[in-house]
């Protein structure tokens, strides 16, 4: 499905700032698989979800999805097969439109637009049920503006939007931080259902290692620009999070001292 | 009886304008100094064919000319870069040389003489008034611009253009194509305003180089009036509101000065004073909610 070849990423090249944030890292992702990254700040995480989803064209290597080559796509051509939710609510959401109008725009997002009214009865149907599966009773308030919403219902409506159009793979960066543990906890299952309902090819960023280990099918951990441990099936299965954090301090040079993921031990 | 109906009648004019100064301003949520070169182009395109004998061709040529000049600002801003503001003054600049030599290289034009689209209309009307054509003929356009501009912002393309002016990470997300959503909407914005020149140009039967400067204060202005009344809502409604700010402007500015409170060269200073109250006046409410808190917290202690 994903596959990731040798990519390269260096920032501010030729300046004393100089960072090599992707360092010859390759992926393979079979369809419907759900992976976790975990590792500390700054290993290229989020530059890895960058370069996948084409905020900025990587320096050599190549990105393929589905057997085609998006290394060099604009970005908001390779949105339209890539979903992706970021840490901040606000950000995948207009705050001054409607729900509804958000999600006619998220709907409208495979085909072409073009001078067709944007608010349909058929499409209201769609997404009225999709948002009743919530249970956040959202379904009831299409017309209000989604600024008016808290952070958990603008991420799980910035989730709807992501999917309501299954992409060929959805980027989840930290999607569940910012928000409260009861609030994350329902976001993170909605975030399940939707993923198994159509094994869509995911990928996950997260600091908390036990759901990092609890999610998905498979977990890699990244540090200074590649991926230094990879583990599915059996082995993921019987993975501790001690053993985790052990291994991760083993692999790597750098002590895993960020106390954000200290703190998300359980 | 002149003063309310001419101030209709300029109202219903400016107010192409103002549903051309709303797009950028509220639906984009950027000032477009493009509007002070765009508004004379229309002007000056529109004079010039009518003395040539087209009338219609001019406005709709001028329509078209302030389209470009509306893209060229879009260029601008996304694909060389260029500050929003920044763009607009240069292109805002550009277009002080470029209606200069539409005109002729002379500084106005006047259409005495010559058939403007009002005149034909009280040769087919000779039985109403000409302020009641002049009127109507101003509504006309008003309401056939309204209507189309309703229309197209409740389409996918106008929706992904009120989605750009409010997220535009949200957009580029969508898979959608930013830098164009953009250039379309200050096409569409400018193409209003230079309409609005060159019904103008027609209406008062002459074309000065000047009649753009401080023409975004009165768009602004008339946009701001239409919020205070109608509250910010739909689009639809922020259309109506823009065009009802633009009538109570200009009835604002004519009982002003019938009763001179002001001599005509205060105009523009009046209308950025309005300007200047309306934009300042959450930010003052808001300091002074907070000055208030603290008083109230020192007289406790």
């Amino acid at each position: 499905m994903l596959t990731i070849n040798k990519i390269e990423k260096t920032f501010l090249k030729n300046t004393p700032n100089e960072l090599h944030a992707l360092r010859g890292l390759n992926l393979h992702l079979n369809k419907g698989e759900f992976v976790t990254i975990v590792g500390s700040n700054g290993a290229g995480k989020s530059t890895l979800f960058n370069a996948i989803s084409g905020s900025f064209w990587i320096d050599s290597g190549s990105i393929t999805l589905d057997h085609q080559d998006i290394t060099y796509m604009p970005e908001h051509r390779r949105a339209a097969i890539v979903g992706r939710l970021f840490q901040d609510p606000m950000k995948g959401t207009a705050p001054g439109m409607t729900i509804h109008e958000n999600l006619a725009l998220a709907y409208s997002r495979s085909k072409r637009r073009g001078l067709q009214i944007a608010l349909r009865k058929k499409e209201t149907e769609l997404f009225r049920e999709a948002l009743s599966e919530f249970g956040m009773g959202l379904e009831d308030r299409m017309d209000t503006r989604v600024g008016l919403l808290s952070g958990g219902q603008r991420q799980a409506l910035t989730l709807l939007m992501s999917t309501i159009v299954t992409p060929k793979l959805l980027l989840l960066d930290e999607h569940t931080a910012a928000l409260d543990p009861a609030t994350a906890e329902k976001v993170m299952d909605i975030t399940n259902k939707i993923v198994a309902k159509d094994t869509i090819t995911t990928m996950m960023i997260t600091h908390n290692l036990n759901s990092a280990l609890k999610t998905g099918t498979r977990t890699i951990m990244m540090n200074a620009g590649n991926i230094v441990l990879d583990i599915s099936g059996k082995e993921r299965e019987s993975m501790t999070v001690p053993q985790l954090l052990d291994l991760y301090s083993k692999k790597s040079e750098t002590e895993l001292a960020t106390d954000r993921i200290l703190l998300a031990e359980k | 009886m002149t003063l309310i109906i001419g101030s209709l009648q300029l109202g219903l004019i400016y107010g192409l304008l103002a549903l051309g100064v709303y797009i950028t301003f509220r639906i984009l949520n950027l000032p477009d100094l493009t509007v002070e070169g765009s508004f004379t182009l229309g002007l000056a395109v529109s004079a010039s064919l009518t003395m040539k004998g087209h009338p219609l061709l001019g406005l709709i040529l001028g329509i078209l000319a302030g389209a470009c000049a509306g893209v060229l600002t879009g260029l601008f801003q996304t694909k060389c870069g260029i500050h929003p503001i920044l763009a607009g003054i240069l292109t805002m600049s550009g277009l002080y040389s470029i209606n200069l030599f539409i005109m002729g290289s002379s500084s106005n034009l006047t259409l005495i003489g010559h058939d403007t689209l009002f005149q034909i209309m009280y040769k087919a009307f000779p039985g109403l008034s000409k302020d009641i054509i002049k009127a109507v003929l101003a509504l006309l356009f008003c309401l056939v611009f309204f209507l189309l501009l309703s229309w197209f912002f409740k389409t996918h393309l106008g929706l992904c253009i009120r989605a750009t002016g409010d997220n535009e990470d949200m957009v580029r997300a969508s898979s959608i194509n930013v830098d164009v959503t953009k250039i379309i909407a200050l096409a569409i914005a400018n193409a209003m305003v230079a309409l609005s020149g060159g019904v103008l140009a027609q209406y008062q039967g002459f074309a000065d180089i000047g009649s753009g400067v401080g023409i975004l204060v009165v768009g602004l202005a008339s946009v701001i009036i239409g919020d205070v009344i109608f509250g910010r809502r739909s689009v639809t409604i922020g259309f109506v509101s823009a065009i009802v700010g633009s009538l109570i402007y200009r009835f604002i500015i004519a009982i002003a000065l019938q009763t001179s409170i002001f001599p005509a060269y205060m105009l523009k200073f009046v209308s950025a004073v309005i300007v200047f109250a309306a934009l300042s006046l959450p930010a003052l409410k808001s300091q002074i909610a907070l000055r208030k808190i603290r008083n109230k917290a020192k007289k406790k202690a």
